[in-house]
């Protein structure tokens, strides 16, 4: 498919970015930009049908709930679940992995016991699970990739075993932007009787994501980077999982019972979300995804896909660009992160913001990835459909303004 | 662009060729300081005699603006007794945080007053500011020596 990336029939959607046409913004793994139906459904919610969803019984309050319920079944259908009830919301991707951590695997874990995660983990799949493994006296795991950044059949046979109770990984690295092979890891995880989460953060916003196909038992994902509000998110499980695992947070309308000494739950998700949701939030994580889904998943990506290669491929013309990552452009997702020879990532990062072009510098919250990589830190630049050939543009010529300052003309 | 002004000058000269860089073996005082969030670790070593600084030094690796500010640091503190280098640390926090120095305390800080404008770059703030708060971590140690 050949894509047009000079034209920009996006941008236009995009206030943050209509507001600021001379802004690069190079940014999105971090959280990307909303488009204007989100910030309208958002208004819509409180201006039409403000009330305490699931609580009234008058027809303002049986609005709001139906909002959150239909955008409950979009969100399910959007990311291949079938039954919308197997969705909690939470407020982002690292309370989603928080509560599978605090709550799921104190139930399985043993003095012993492995989890199994990947050393390219962001912080909020990794140190859960280093405190679930230190309360529990189980050992923490870690995969580790090749030098292409791929999980090999041979990496995963070695480190998933009969100790293992638990893998948690990402699909997609927000250092290295490759895809992780979970459906693999899946399949035998699965043959030793070990449960699989996946955190779909960097994954979801850049590819059709189907939970049923790829078998896992649970999946994370943050409403602000698929370009809708922060402070929403989801956790999606099997029933088998979701029943089974206690609540985390208890209070009101998660219980079915109470009495004065004890409490009974309600059925799930609802035993999951205590207190007032975030109700506008969940609205304009629905807005999102319709915008996703009108535009088309595959049309975004394939848009991503050419911004990303070219971006790639000129980065890797000049020869004193470091890329931190596989050589392949199509592997990348979104995510290229690299180095210039010599220079503080934090100092390019300021003169490139001199330049208006936002790129994220440091270590990413992957310090175990860039300490395995022997990389102190690096910058990175993320890509989505918003983005055109003048965003990168003003990339390489922000990078070429950076090497000039430190090197002369 | 006041952002693209910071990297020149003394800056990019302390950054590029740093002259008190170096381990500091026989250093009666040493402290490391460090950035987590960015990653920047220096260490600044000093001879202190008699109540005066005889040599300092650091080393370690950071962004430009840390390394240059360490070298213009410790060139700046070279042979100023203790209560001198405690002012200029002090003066120098000062004007990073935006405060008005007097003609008089900016002419002191010599190449330092070149650091000025990180004042109106929050971002960068501690970078500049890392080795002159590992120095006060030292001088408020007061005259205990090293390990």
């Amino acid at each position: 498919m050949t894509v047009d990336i000079t034209a920009n029939p996006y941008k236009a959607d995009f206030p943050l970015l209509a507001n600021n046409p001379d802004l690069a913004f190079l940014d999105s793994a971090a959280t990307a930009q909303r488009p204007a139906c989100v910030l309208d459904a958002q208004k819509e919610f409180y201006e039409t049908m403000n009330s305490n969803p699931l609580r009234g019984l008058y027809s303002l309050s049986i609005q709001a709930t139906k909002a959150i319920e239909d955008a409950r079944a979009s969100i399910a259908a959007f990311i291949g679940a079938t039954d919308p009830d197997q969705i909690a919301f939470t407020r982002n991707t690292s309370e989603s992995l928080n509560l599978l951590a605090l709550s799921y695997a104190p139930t399985v874990l043993q003095p012993g016991d492995e989890v199994v995660i990947s050393i390219m983990e962001h912080h909020s799949n990794l140190i859960p699970w280093q405190q679930a493994c230190r309360n529990a006296g189980a050992t923490l795991v870690y995969l580790r990739p090749d030098d292409q950044g791929v999980i090999t059949d041979e990496e995963i046979q070695a480190k998933i075993g009969p100790k293992t109770k638990i893998v948690s990984i990402a699909q997609v690295s927000n250092v290295l932007g490759v895809e992780n092979p979970v459906k693999k890891i899946c399949d035998v995880a699965h043959s030793f009787g070990a449960v699989v989460f996946v955190d779909g953060a960097q994954s979801v916003p850049h590819m059709t994501v189907n939970v049923a196909d790829l078998g896992c038992d649970a999946f994370a994902f943050s409403g602000h980077k698929v370009f809708g509000p922060m402070g929403i998110g989801v956790l999606w499980g099997t029933r088998q999982l979701l029943e089974a695992m206690p609540p985390l947070y208890t209070g009101g309308e998660m219980i079915e019972y109470v009495s004065e000494t004890e409490a009974t739950w309600a059925p799930i998700p609802t035993k999951f979300e205590a207190g007032t949701q975030d109700a506008a939030g969940i609205a304009g994580l629905a807005a999102a995804i319709a915008y996703v889904n009108d535009k088309g998943m595959d049309a975004l990506a394939a848009r991503e896909a050419a911004l990303v290669q070219e971006a790639f491929t000129r980065l890797t013309q000049l020869p004193y660009i470091q890329i931190i990552g596989p050589d392949d452009p199509a592997a990348h997702h979104g995510v290229i992160s690299f180095n210039i020879e010599g220079i503080h990532p934090h100092d390019v990062a300021s003169i490139m913001d001199s330049a208006n072009v936002a790129i994220r510098a440091g270590h990413h919250c992957a310090q175990p990835l860039l300490a395995w990589l022997g990389v102190e830190s690096c910058c990175r630049a993320s890509l989505a459909f918003y983005n055109d050939r003048k965003d990168i543009d003003r990339l390489i010529e922000a990078v070429e303004l950076v090497w000039r300052i430190f090197h002369g003309a | 662009m006041g952002l693209e002004s910071i990297y020149q000058g003394a800056l990019m000269e302390h950054n590029a060729y740093p002259t008190c860089k170096y381990p500091l073996e026989e250093a009666t005082h040493s402290h490391e300081g460090v950035n987590p969030s960015c990653g920047d670790d220096i260490t600044v070593s000093m001879i202190i005699e008699d109540g005066v600084i005889q040599e300092a030094a650091f080393d370690g690796h950071g962004c430009a603006i840390s390394q240059a500010s360490a070298d213009i640091m410790a060139e700046l503190i070279t042979d100023k007794t203790v209560e001198e280098a405690r002012d200029l640390s002090a003066n120098f926090l000062a004007m990073i945080r935006g405060e008005k120095l007097t003609d008089e305390q900016m002419e002191a800080l010599g190449d330092a007053t070149e650091l000025e404008s990180i004042s109106r770059m929050p971002a960068r703030v501690k970078c500049a500011q890392l080795a002159w708060r590992t120095l006060d971590e030292i001088l408020s140690e007061g005259e205990q020596p090293a390990e």
